[in-house]
Protein backbone atom coordinates (compact mmCIF):
# COMPACT_ATOMS: atom_id res chain seq x y z
CA UNK A 1 0.00 0.00 0.00
CA UNK A 2 1.43 3.35 -1.00
CA UNK A 3 1.65 6.13 1.55
CA UNK A 4 -1.43 8.35 1.54
CA UNK A 5 -1.11 12.00 0.46
CA UNK A 6 -2.93 13.47 3.42
CA UNK A 7 -3.80 11.33 6.39
CA UNK A 8 -5.88 12.47 9.31
CA UNK A 9 -5.14 9.83 11.91
CA UNK A 10 -7.30 9.40 15.01
CA UNK A 11 -7.60 13.11 15.64
CA UNK A 12 -9.34 14.29 18.82
CA UNK A 13 -9.80 17.91 19.71
CA UNK A 14 -11.06 19.31 22.97
CA UNK A 15 -11.07 22.88 24.17
CA UNK A 16 -10.44 23.60 27.80
CA UNK A 17 -11.94 26.61 29.45
CA UNK A 18 -11.06 26.73 33.11
CA UNK A 19 -12.18 23.44 34.59
CA UNK A 20 -14.66 22.67 31.83
CA UNK A 21 -13.49 20.66 28.86
CA UNK A 22 -15.50 20.54 25.65
CA UNK A 23 -14.77 17.72 23.27
CA UNK A 24 -15.30 19.03 19.77
CA UNK A 25 -13.94 16.32 17.51
CA UNK A 26 -13.69 12.63 18.32
CA UNK A 27 -11.62 10.04 16.51
CA UNK A 28 -11.48 11.60 13.05
CA UNK A 29 -9.89 9.36 10.42
CA UNK A 30 -9.63 10.40 6.82
CA UNK A 31 -7.31 9.72 3.93
CA UNK A 32 -7.22 12.09 0.99
CA UNK A 33 -5.47 11.38 -2.29
CA UNK A 34 -3.55 13.81 -4.41
CA UNK A 35 -5.77 15.83 -6.72
CA UNK A 36 -8.93 14.96 -4.86
CA UNK A 37 -11.64 17.48 -4.12
CA UNK A 38 -13.18 16.70 -0.75
CA UNK A 39 -16.02 18.60 0.92
CA UNK A 40 -16.72 18.49 4.60
CA UNK A 41 -20.35 19.15 5.38
CA UNK A 42 -22.24 19.33 8.66
CA UNK A 43 -24.49 21.52 10.72
CA UNK A 44 -23.04 24.66 12.21
CA UNK A 45 -21.12 24.06 15.40
CA UNK A 46 -20.17 20.52 14.46
CA UNK A 47 -16.50 21.39 14.39
CA UNK A 48 -15.89 21.32 10.66
CA UNK A 49 -14.02 24.62 10.78
CA UNK A 50 -11.98 23.27 13.68
CA UNK A 51 -11.06 20.28 11.54
CA UNK A 52 -9.96 22.57 8.72
CA UNK A 53 -7.91 24.66 11.14
CA UNK A 54 -6.26 21.50 12.41
CA UNK A 55 -5.28 20.52 8.86
CA UNK A 56 -4.04 24.07 8.31
CA UNK A 57 -2.01 23.83 11.50
CA UNK A 58 -3.70 26.88 13.01
CA UNK A 59 -5.21 24.76 15.81
CA UNK A 60 -3.19 22.06 17.55
CA UNK A 61 -4.67 18.58 17.94
CA UNK A 62 -5.45 17.13 21.37
CA UNK A 63 -4.66 13.61 20.25
CA UNK A 64 -3.80 11.91 16.99
CA UNK A 65 -1.96 13.47 14.07
CA UNK A 66 -2.29 14.98 10.62
CA UNK A 67 0.27 13.67 8.15
CA UNK A 68 0.95 15.35 4.81
CA UNK A 69 3.13 13.15 2.62
CA UNK A 70 4.08 11.26 5.75
CA UNK A 71 5.27 14.38 7.58
CA UNK A 72 3.42 15.49 10.65
CA UNK A 73 1.66 18.84 10.46
CA UNK A 74 2.33 20.92 13.57
CA UNK A 75 2.18 24.52 12.46
CA UNK A 76 0.68 26.58 9.64
CA UNK A 77 2.58 26.87 6.42
CA UNK A 78 2.12 27.96 2.80
CA UNK A 79 2.03 24.37 1.53
CA UNK A 80 -1.43 24.24 3.14
CA UNK A 81 -2.85 27.55 1.93
CA UNK A 82 -6.18 28.65 3.39
CA UNK A 83 -8.94 30.60 1.66
CA UNK A 84 -10.70 32.14 4.60
CA UNK A 85 -14.43 32.49 4.96
CA UNK A 86 -14.31 36.28 5.15
CA UNK A 87 -11.53 36.59 2.53
CA UNK A 88 -9.07 38.05 5.09
CA UNK A 89 -7.46 40.38 2.59
CA UNK A 90 -5.36 43.10 4.16
CA UNK A 91 -7.34 46.28 3.59
CA UNK A 92 -4.32 48.57 3.37
CA UNK A 93 -2.85 46.64 0.45
CA UNK A 94 -4.05 46.63 -3.14
CA UNK A 95 -5.31 43.43 -4.74
CA UNK A 96 -1.91 42.99 -6.38
CA UNK A 97 0.00 43.63 -3.15
CA UNK A 98 -2.16 41.19 -1.21
CA UNK A 99 -1.15 38.42 -3.59
CA UNK A 100 2.39 39.78 -3.79
CA UNK A 101 2.77 39.51 -0.01
CA UNK A 102 2.22 35.77 -0.29
CA UNK A 103 4.25 35.29 -3.47
CA UNK A 104 7.22 37.31 -2.21
CA UNK A 105 7.25 35.40 1.05
CA UNK A 106 6.99 31.97 -0.53
CA UNK A 107 9.09 32.49 -3.67
CA UNK A 108 11.23 35.46 -2.57
CA UNK A 109 14.39 33.39 -2.79
CA UNK A 110 13.58 30.93 -5.53
CA UNK A 111 12.19 33.23 -8.22
CA UNK A 112 13.56 36.51 -9.60
CA UNK A 113 11.43 39.63 -9.35
CA UNK A 114 10.11 39.59 -12.93
CA UNK A 115 9.07 35.97 -12.62
CA UNK A 116 7.26 36.68 -9.36
CA UNK A 117 5.39 39.54 -11.02
CA UNK A 118 4.32 37.25 -13.86
CA UNK A 119 3.24 34.63 -11.35
CA UNK A 120 1.13 37.16 -9.40
CA UNK A 121 -0.56 38.37 -12.58
CA UNK A 122 -1.02 34.79 -13.78
CA UNK A 123 -2.91 33.92 -10.60
CA UNK A 124 -4.98 37.09 -10.68
CA UNK A 125 -5.91 36.36 -14.30
CA UNK A 126 -6.80 32.81 -13.32
CA UNK A 127 -9.59 34.17 -11.12
CA UNK A 128 -10.37 36.96 -13.62
CA UNK A 129 -9.16 39.68 -11.29
CA UNK A 130 -6.20 40.98 -13.30
CA UNK A 131 -8.17 44.09 -14.19
CA UNK A 132 -8.55 45.10 -10.54
CA UNK A 133 -4.90 44.76 -9.53
CA UNK A 134 -4.62 48.32 -8.24
CA UNK A 135 -7.88 48.40 -6.30
CA UNK A 136 -8.07 48.05 -2.57
CA UNK A 137 -10.30 45.38 -1.01
CA UNK A 138 -12.80 48.01 0.13
CA UNK A 139 -13.33 49.06 -3.49
CA UNK A 140 -14.34 45.64 -4.85
CA UNK A 141 -17.37 43.43 -4.28
CA UNK A 142 -17.57 40.46 -1.90
CA UNK A 143 -17.28 37.94 -4.72
CA UNK A 144 -14.25 39.72 -6.13
CA UNK A 145 -12.60 39.75 -2.71
CA UNK A 146 -13.10 36.02 -2.44
CA UNK A 147 -11.61 35.59 -5.93
CA UNK A 148 -8.53 37.46 -4.79
CA UNK A 149 -8.44 35.29 -1.66
CA UNK A 150 -8.44 32.22 -3.89
CA UNK A 151 -5.73 33.74 -6.08
CA UNK A 152 -3.62 34.37 -2.99
CA UNK A 153 -4.09 30.77 -1.90
CA UNK A 154 -3.28 29.35 -5.34
CA UNK A 155 -0.26 31.63 -5.72
CA UNK A 156 1.44 29.89 -2.80
CA UNK A 157 1.44 26.72 -4.94
CA UNK A 158 0.10 24.73 -2.01
CA UNK A 159 0.10 20.96 -1.75
CA UNK A 160 -3.42 21.34 -0.41
CA UNK A 161 -5.77 24.28 -0.77
CA UNK A 162 -8.10 24.57 2.20
CA UNK A 163 -11.33 26.47 1.61
CA UNK A 164 -13.26 27.49 4.72
CA UNK A 165 -16.86 28.13 3.61
CA UNK A 166 -15.42 30.26 0.82
CA UNK A 167 -18.77 31.22 -0.69
CA UNK A 168 -20.83 31.37 2.48
CA UNK A 169 -21.17 35.13 2.54
CA UNK A 170 -22.01 35.52 -1.15
CA UNK A 171 -25.31 35.79 -2.98
CA UNK A 172 -26.50 32.80 -5.00
CA UNK A 173 -25.51 34.10 -8.43
CA UNK A 174 -22.04 35.18 -7.40
CA UNK A 175 -21.64 31.88 -5.60
CA UNK A 176 -22.47 29.91 -8.74
CA UNK A 177 -19.92 31.91 -10.73
CA UNK A 178 -17.23 31.25 -8.18
CA UNK A 179 -18.09 27.57 -7.94
CA UNK A 180 -17.62 27.31 -11.70
CA UNK A 181 -14.30 29.13 -11.41
CA UNK A 182 -13.11 26.76 -8.70
CA UNK A 183 -14.14 23.76 -10.81
CA UNK A 184 -12.22 25.11 -13.79
CA UNK A 185 -9.15 25.77 -11.66
CA UNK A 186 -9.34 22.33 -10.13
CA UNK A 187 -9.64 20.76 -13.56
CA UNK A 188 -6.76 22.80 -14.97
CA UNK A 189 -4.30 22.56 -12.09
CA UNK A 190 -5.33 19.31 -10.43
CA UNK A 191 -4.90 20.75 -6.94
CA UNK A 192 -5.89 18.82 -3.90
CA UNK A 193 -8.66 20.80 -2.28
CA UNK A 194 -10.61 20.46 0.93
CA UNK A 195 -13.68 22.64 1.27
CA UNK A 196 -15.87 23.28 4.27
CA UNK A 197 -19.47 24.00 3.31
CA UNK A 198 -23.01 23.83 4.57
CA UNK A 199 -24.49 23.93 1.10
CA UNK A 200 -25.55 20.48 -0.16
CA UNK A 201 -25.68 21.42 -3.84
CA UNK A 202 -22.29 23.01 -3.66
CA UNK A 203 -20.82 19.92 -2.03
CA UNK A 204 -22.27 17.53 -4.62
CA UNK A 205 -21.39 19.74 -7.56
CA UNK A 206 -17.76 20.25 -6.65
CA UNK A 207 -16.63 17.18 -4.75
CA UNK A 208 -15.17 13.79 -5.49
CA UNK A 209 -16.08 12.80 -1.97
CA UNK A 210 -18.31 14.35 0.64
CA UNK A 211 -17.41 13.89 4.29
CA UNK A 212 -20.52 14.22 6.45
CA UNK A 213 -20.04 15.07 10.07
CA UNK A 214 -22.34 14.25 12.95
CA UNK A 215 -23.47 16.94 15.34
CA UNK A 216 -21.19 18.08 18.13
CA UNK A 217 -20.10 17.88 20.83
CA UNK A 218 -17.72 15.02 20.08
CA UNK A 219 -18.48 15.17 16.38
CA UNK A 220 -17.36 12.26 14.28
CA UNK A 221 -17.30 11.49 10.60
CA UNK A 222 -20.75 10.02 10.03
CA UNK A 223 -20.46 8.94 6.42
CA UNK A 224 -18.27 9.49 3.43
CA UNK A 225 -20.07 9.68 0.11
CA UNK A 226 -18.37 9.05 -3.23
CA UNK A 227 -19.78 11.34 -5.88
CA UNK A 228 -19.32 9.36 -9.09
CA UNK A 229 -20.07 12.11 -11.54
CA UNK A 230 -18.06 12.63 -14.70
CA UNK A 231 -15.95 15.73 -14.95
CA UNK A 232 -16.20 18.34 -16.32
CA UNK A 233 -19.54 18.84 -14.61
CA UNK A 234 -22.04 21.34 -15.86
CA UNK A 235 -24.53 22.79 -13.49
CA UNK A 236 -27.44 22.61 -15.90
CA UNK A 237 -26.80 19.05 -17.06
CA UNK A 238 -26.73 17.83 -13.49
CA UNK A 239 -30.15 19.13 -12.52
CA UNK A 240 -31.81 15.98 -13.86
CA UNK A 241 -28.86 13.64 -13.53
CA UNK A 242 -29.71 10.51 -11.52
CA UNK A 243 -26.36 10.18 -9.78
CA UNK A 244 -26.52 13.83 -8.83
CA UNK A 245 -30.02 13.54 -7.45
CA UNK A 246 -29.13 10.38 -5.55
CA UNK A 247 -26.04 11.95 -4.04
CA UNK A 248 -27.97 15.04 -3.10
CA UNK A 249 -30.65 12.94 -1.49
CA UNK A 250 -28.10 10.92 0.47
CA UNK A 251 -26.54 14.06 1.93
CA UNK A 252 -29.90 15.66 2.69
CA UNK A 253 -31.13 12.50 4.39
CA UNK A 254 -27.98 12.32 6.46
CA UNK A 255 -28.27 15.95 7.55
CA UNK A 256 -32.01 16.22 8.10
CA UNK A 257 -33.16 12.73 8.95
CA UNK A 258 -30.46 10.94 10.88
CA UNK A 259 -28.51 13.87 12.25
CA UNK A 260 -31.03 16.63 12.56
CA UNK A 261 -29.64 19.79 14.03
CA UNK A 262 -30.93 20.02 17.58
CA UNK A 263 -31.07 23.60 18.68
CA UNK A 264 -29.57 23.96 22.11
CA UNK A 265 -32.37 24.89 24.47
CA UNK B 1 -64.64 30.79 8.17
CA UNK B 2 -65.82 30.49 4.63
CA UNK B 3 -66.33 27.10 3.09
CA UNK B 4 -64.99 26.81 -0.38
CA UNK B 5 -67.32 24.77 -2.49
CA UNK B 6 -66.57 22.95 -5.66
CA UNK B 7 -68.58 25.55 -7.50
CA UNK B 8 -66.37 28.28 -6.21
CA UNK B 9 -63.30 26.52 -7.43
CA UNK B 10 -64.85 25.97 -10.83
CA UNK B 11 -65.84 29.57 -11.08
CA UNK B 12 -62.46 30.81 -10.11
CA UNK B 13 -60.77 28.50 -12.59
CA UNK B 14 -63.10 29.78 -15.28
CA UNK B 15 -62.18 33.27 -14.40
CA UNK B 16 -58.54 32.32 -14.54
CA UNK B 17 -59.03 30.88 -18.00
CA UNK B 18 -60.85 33.96 -19.09
CA UNK B 19 -57.98 36.05 -17.96
CA UNK B 20 -55.59 33.81 -19.76
CA UNK B 21 -57.65 34.00 -22.92
CA UNK B 22 -57.67 37.71 -22.75
CA UNK B 23 -53.97 37.64 -22.23
CA UNK B 24 -53.40 35.56 -25.36
CA UNK B 25 -55.71 37.82 -27.35
CA UNK B 26 -53.77 40.83 -26.34
CA UNK B 27 -51.89 42.33 -29.21
CA UNK B 28 -48.39 43.33 -28.79
CA UNK B 29 -48.48 47.02 -29.23
CA UNK B 30 -45.20 48.41 -30.20
CA UNK B 31 -44.51 51.40 -28.11
CA UNK B 32 -43.52 54.34 -30.21
CA UNK B 33 -39.85 54.65 -29.70
CA UNK B 34 -39.52 57.69 -27.56
CA UNK B 35 -37.37 60.14 -29.31
CA UNK B 36 -35.04 61.11 -26.61
CA UNK B 37 -34.21 64.70 -26.85
CA UNK B 38 -30.56 65.24 -26.55
CA UNK B 39 -30.17 68.04 -24.14
CA UNK B 40 -26.79 69.51 -24.63
CA UNK B 41 -25.35 70.41 -21.32
CA UNK B 42 -23.91 73.81 -21.41
CA UNK B 43 -20.25 73.44 -20.69
CA UNK B 44 -19.15 74.61 -17.30
CA UNK B 45 -17.26 77.49 -18.80
CA UNK B 46 -20.45 78.93 -20.20
CA UNK B 47 -21.78 79.61 -16.72
CA UNK B 48 -21.69 83.19 -15.75
CA UNK B 49 -18.54 84.06 -13.92
CA UNK B 50 -20.38 85.30 -10.85
CA UNK B 51 -22.16 81.96 -10.49
CA UNK B 52 -18.94 79.99 -10.68
CA UNK B 53 -17.26 82.16 -8.11
CA UNK B 54 -20.27 81.82 -5.83
CA UNK B 55 -20.39 78.01 -6.06
CA UNK B 56 -16.78 77.89 -4.98
CA UNK B 57 -17.21 80.67 -2.46
CA UNK B 58 -20.36 79.59 -0.63
CA UNK B 59 -18.89 76.65 1.30
CA UNK B 60 -15.87 78.74 2.24
CA UNK B 61 -18.18 81.45 3.51
CA UNK B 62 -20.32 78.93 5.36
CA UNK B 63 -17.30 77.63 7.22
CA UNK B 64 -15.52 80.90 7.73
CA UNK B 65 -18.25 83.31 8.72
CA UNK B 66 -19.50 81.62 11.95
CA UNK B 67 -16.09 81.49 13.67
CA UNK B 68 -15.32 85.03 12.54
CA UNK B 69 -18.60 86.25 14.01
CA UNK B 70 -17.84 84.42 17.25
CA UNK B 71 -14.38 85.97 17.49
CA UNK B 72 -15.80 89.41 16.78
CA UNK B 73 -18.42 88.98 19.52
CA UNK B 74 -15.80 87.80 22.03
CA UNK B 75 -13.59 90.77 21.20
CA UNK B 76 -16.53 93.13 21.54
CA UNK B 77 -17.59 91.69 24.87
CA UNK B 78 -14.02 91.75 26.09
CA UNK B 79 -13.61 95.35 24.98
CA UNK B 80 -16.70 96.38 26.93
CA UNK B 81 -15.81 94.32 30.00
CA UNK B 82 -12.20 95.45 30.22
CA UNK B 83 -12.73 99.13 29.39
CA UNK B 84 -13.66 100.32 32.86
CA UNK B 85 -11.14 102.32 34.89
CA UNK B 86 -11.06 99.56 37.54
CA UNK B 87 -10.27 96.84 35.02
CA UNK B 88 -7.18 94.78 35.79
CA UNK B 89 -6.84 93.28 32.29
CA UNK B 90 -6.20 95.24 29.07
CA UNK B 91 -8.94 95.45 26.41
CA UNK B 92 -8.17 94.41 22.79
CA UNK B 93 -7.54 97.98 21.67
CA UNK B 94 -4.90 98.46 24.32
CA UNK B 95 -3.25 95.15 23.39
CA UNK B 96 -3.08 96.30 19.79
CA UNK B 97 -1.41 99.56 20.89
CA UNK B 98 1.07 97.95 23.25
CA UNK B 99 1.99 94.73 21.51
CA UNK B 100 1.58 95.67 17.86
CA UNK B 101 5.14 94.76 16.96
CA UNK B 102 4.66 91.26 18.40
CA UNK B 103 1.56 90.70 16.31
CA UNK B 104 2.73 92.16 13.03
CA UNK B 105 6.36 91.09 13.09
CA UNK B 106 6.72 87.54 14.40
CA UNK B 107 10.19 87.11 12.93
CA UNK B 108 12.17 90.21 13.92
CA UNK B 109 15.57 89.73 15.48
CA UNK B 110 17.10 92.46 17.64
CA UNK B 111 19.50 90.69 19.97
CA UNK B 112 19.45 87.36 21.77
CA UNK B 113 16.60 88.17 24.15
CA UNK B 114 14.67 90.63 21.97
CA UNK B 115 13.30 88.40 19.24
CA UNK B 116 9.91 87.90 17.59
CA UNK B 117 7.36 85.40 18.90
CA UNK B 118 7.74 83.33 15.73
CA UNK B 119 11.35 82.57 16.62
CA UNK B 120 10.41 81.69 20.18
CA UNK B 121 7.69 79.35 18.95
CA UNK B 122 10.21 77.69 16.62
CA UNK B 123 12.58 77.08 19.53
CA UNK B 124 9.76 75.52 21.55
CA UNK B 125 8.67 73.48 18.52
CA UNK B 126 12.18 72.15 18.13
CA UNK B 127 12.10 70.85 21.70
CA UNK B 128 8.69 69.33 21.11
CA UNK B 129 9.91 67.74 17.89
CA UNK B 130 12.78 65.97 19.65
CA UNK B 131 10.82 64.96 22.75
CA UNK B 132 7.70 63.93 20.88
CA UNK B 133 9.68 62.16 18.15
CA UNK B 134 11.42 60.03 20.76
CA UNK B 135 8.13 59.39 22.54
CA UNK B 136 6.52 58.26 19.26
CA UNK B 137 9.27 55.76 18.42
CA UNK B 138 9.70 54.37 21.93
CA UNK B 139 5.93 54.47 22.58
CA UNK B 140 5.07 52.42 19.48
CA UNK B 141 7.75 49.82 20.26
CA UNK B 142 6.78 49.48 23.93
CA UNK B 143 3.09 49.51 23.00
CA UNK B 144 3.72 46.73 20.47
CA UNK B 145 5.44 44.69 23.17
CA UNK B 146 2.58 45.16 25.60
CA UNK B 147 0.00 44.45 22.92
CA UNK B 148 1.72 41.25 21.79
CA UNK B 149 2.79 39.71 25.04
CA UNK B 150 0.38 38.94 27.84
CA UNK B 151 3.19 38.84 30.37
CA UNK B 152 4.62 42.17 29.29
CA UNK B 153 1.14 43.63 29.66
CA UNK B 154 0.60 42.15 33.11
CA UNK B 155 4.00 43.39 34.26
CA UNK B 156 4.11 46.82 32.69
CA UNK B 157 0.53 47.98 32.38
CA UNK B 158 -0.14 48.67 36.11
CA UNK B 159 3.13 50.59 36.38
CA UNK B 160 2.28 52.65 33.31
CA UNK B 161 -1.23 53.32 34.52
CA UNK B 162 0.21 54.88 37.68
CA UNK B 163 3.05 56.74 36.00
CA UNK B 164 0.82 58.30 33.37
CA UNK B 165 -1.17 60.18 36.00
CA UNK B 166 1.93 62.02 37.23
CA UNK B 167 1.66 65.64 36.01
CA UNK B 168 4.37 66.63 33.52
CA UNK B 169 5.93 69.28 35.73
CA UNK B 170 6.36 66.87 38.62
CA UNK B 171 9.01 65.15 36.50
CA UNK B 172 10.98 68.37 36.04
CA UNK B 173 12.96 68.49 39.32
CA UNK B 174 14.00 64.86 38.85
CA UNK B 175 15.05 65.37 35.28
CA UNK B 176 16.95 68.57 36.19
CA UNK B 177 18.79 66.56 38.83
CA UNK B 178 19.52 63.78 36.35
CA UNK B 179 20.54 65.84 33.32
CA UNK B 180 21.96 68.94 35.14
CA UNK B 181 20.90 71.10 32.20
CA UNK B 182 17.63 72.78 31.29
CA UNK B 183 17.54 71.83 27.59
CA UNK B 184 17.53 68.01 27.94
CA UNK B 185 15.30 68.34 31.01
CA UNK B 186 12.62 70.13 29.04
CA UNK B 187 12.87 67.54 26.26
CA UNK B 188 12.59 64.74 28.82
CA UNK B 189 9.42 66.30 30.25
CA UNK B 190 7.91 66.36 26.75
CA UNK B 191 8.95 62.78 26.19
CA UNK B 192 7.51 61.49 29.45
CA UNK B 193 4.27 63.42 28.91
CA UNK B 194 3.65 62.30 25.36
CA UNK B 195 4.67 58.67 25.64
CA UNK B 196 1.77 57.28 27.69
CA UNK B 197 -1.09 57.79 25.26
CA UNK B 198 1.14 56.48 22.46
CA UNK B 199 1.97 53.31 24.42
CA UNK B 200 -1.57 52.66 25.57
CA UNK B 201 -3.23 53.29 22.20
CA UNK B 202 -0.65 51.24 20.33
CA UNK B 203 -1.17 48.35 22.74
CA UNK B 204 -4.94 48.50 22.30
CA UNK B 205 -4.55 48.70 18.52
CA UNK B 206 -2.32 45.65 18.47
CA UNK B 207 -4.57 43.67 20.77
CA UNK B 208 -7.39 44.46 18.32
CA UNK B 209 -5.63 43.08 15.24
CA UNK B 210 -8.25 40.68 13.81
CA UNK B 211 -7.43 37.00 14.21
CA UNK B 212 -7.84 36.68 10.44
CA UNK B 213 -4.77 38.82 9.81
CA UNK B 214 -2.82 36.79 12.35
CA UNK B 215 -3.92 33.60 10.59
CA UNK B 216 -2.78 34.98 7.25
CA UNK B 217 0.58 35.83 8.79
CA UNK B 218 0.84 32.34 10.28
CA UNK B 219 -0.02 30.58 7.04
CA UNK B 220 2.59 32.70 5.25
CA UNK B 221 5.05 32.05 8.08
CA UNK B 222 5.92 35.74 8.43
CA UNK B 223 8.71 36.23 10.96
CA UNK B 224 8.50 38.72 13.83
CA UNK B 225 10.01 41.63 11.90
CA UNK B 226 7.86 41.03 8.82
CA UNK B 227 4.80 40.69 11.04
CA UNK B 228 5.62 43.98 12.78
CA UNK B 229 5.97 46.00 9.59
CA UNK B 230 3.50 44.23 7.31
CA UNK B 231 0.61 43.42 9.64
CA UNK B 232 0.99 45.04 13.05
CA UNK B 233 1.83 48.63 12.20
CA UNK B 234 -0.64 49.05 9.29
CA UNK B 235 -3.41 47.31 11.18
CA UNK B 236 -2.89 49.29 14.39
CA UNK B 237 -2.16 52.56 12.54
CA UNK B 238 -5.54 54.20 13.30
CA UNK B 239 -5.04 53.54 17.01
CA UNK B 240 -1.40 54.60 16.90
CA UNK B 241 -2.32 57.89 15.30
CA UNK B 242 -5.00 58.55 17.89
CA UNK B 243 -2.30 58.12 20.51
CA UNK B 244 0.12 60.34 18.62
CA UNK B 245 -2.51 63.04 18.30
CA UNK B 246 -3.25 63.04 22.02
CA UNK B 247 0.49 62.92 22.65
CA UNK B 248 1.32 65.94 20.51
CA UNK B 249 -1.39 67.95 22.27
CA UNK B 250 -0.05 67.01 25.67
CA UNK B 251 3.54 67.84 24.69
CA UNK B 252 2.49 71.29 23.57
CA UNK B 253 0.75 71.76 26.93
CA UNK B 254 3.84 70.58 28.78
CA UNK B 255 6.46 72.59 26.88
CA UNK B 256 4.98 75.92 27.90
CA UNK B 257 4.94 74.94 31.57
CA UNK B 258 8.41 73.40 31.43
CA UNK B 259 9.91 76.46 29.75
CA UNK B 260 8.44 78.77 32.35
CA UNK B 261 10.60 76.98 34.90
CA UNK B 262 13.71 76.18 32.88
CA UNK B 263 14.09 79.55 31.17
CA UNK B 264 15.86 80.01 27.85
CA UNK B 265 14.32 81.29 24.65
CA UNK B 266 11.01 79.41 24.28
CA UNK B 267 7.49 80.76 24.26
CA UNK B 268 6.88 79.56 27.84
CA UNK B 269 9.76 81.57 29.20
CA UNK B 270 8.55 84.60 27.24
CA UNK B 271 5.24 84.48 29.11
CA UNK B 272 6.98 84.16 32.46
CA UNK B 273 9.34 87.03 31.59
CA UNK B 274 6.41 89.21 30.46
CA UNK B 275 4.60 88.50 33.71
CA UNK B 276 7.66 89.52 35.72
CA UNK B 277 7.75 92.84 33.91
CA UNK B 278 3.93 93.23 33.95
CA UNK B 279 3.50 93.19 30.15
CA UNK B 280 0.00 91.70 30.19
CA UNK B 281 -0.65 92.55 26.55
CA UNK B 282 2.38 90.50 25.47
CA UNK B 283 1.13 87.54 27.46
CA UNK B 284 -2.24 87.63 25.75
CA UNK B 285 -0.65 87.78 22.29
CA UNK B 286 1.58 84.84 23.25
CA UNK B 287 -1.47 82.85 24.35
CA UNK B 288 -3.05 83.33 20.94
CA UNK B 289 0.17 82.17 19.27
CA UNK B 290 0.28 79.07 21.47
CA UNK B 291 -3.33 78.24 20.74
CA UNK B 292 -2.94 78.61 16.99
CA UNK B 293 0.26 76.56 16.88
CA UNK B 294 -1.29 73.83 19.07
CA UNK B 295 -4.26 73.69 16.72
CA UNK B 296 -1.98 73.40 13.69
CA UNK B 297 0.08 70.63 15.36
CA UNK B 298 -3.06 68.66 16.11
CA UNK B 299 -4.36 69.01 12.56
CA UNK B 300 -0.98 68.15 11.13
CA UNK B 301 -0.77 64.83 12.99
CA UNK B 302 -4.41 64.09 12.13
CA UNK B 303 -3.71 64.80 8.45
CA UNK B 304 -0.65 62.54 8.39
CA UNK B 305 -2.73 59.88 10.11
CA UNK B 306 -5.49 60.21 7.54
CA UNK B 307 -2.98 59.71 4.72
CA UNK B 308 -1.17 56.79 6.35
CA UNK B 309 -4.28 54.90 7.46
CA UNK B 310 -6.02 55.35 4.13
CA UNK B 311 -7.85 52.10 3.46
CA UNK B 312 -7.27 50.63 6.90
CA UNK B 313 -10.06 52.50 8.60
CA UNK B 314 -12.62 51.34 6.05
CA UNK B 315 -12.85 47.74 7.19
Amino acid sequence: MSTPYLKIDHVDKSFRRGAATTEVLKDINLVIDKGEFVSIIGHSGCGKSTLLNIIAGLTPVSAGAVLLENKEVNDPGPERAVVFQNHSLLPWLTVYDNVALAVNKVFGRSKPRAERHDWIMHNLDLVQMGHARDKRPAEISGGMKQRVGIARGLAMEPKILLLDEPFGALDALTRAHLQDSVMQIHAALGNTMIMITHDVDEAVLLSDRIVMMTNGPSARIGEVLDVRLERPRRRLDLVSDRTYIAAREAVLKFLYERHRFVEAA
Amino acid sequence: MSVTTVEDIERSSEMGQAVLKNATDAKVVALPAAKAEVVSLSPALAKPLAQRVMSWFTPVLQNLVPPLVTVALILLFWQIAASGPQSSLPPPTKIWEEARDLITEPFYWAGTQDIGLGWRILVSLQRVAIGFGLAAVVGVLVGALIGQSVWAMRGLDPVFQILRTVPPLAWLPLSLAAFRDSQPSAIFVIFITAIWPVIINTAVGIRNIPQDYRNVAQVLRLNQIEFFFKIMVPSAAPYIFTGLRIGVGLSWLAIVAAEMLTGGVGIGFFIWDAWNSSRLSDIIVALVYIGVVGFILDRLVAAIGAIVTRGTAVN
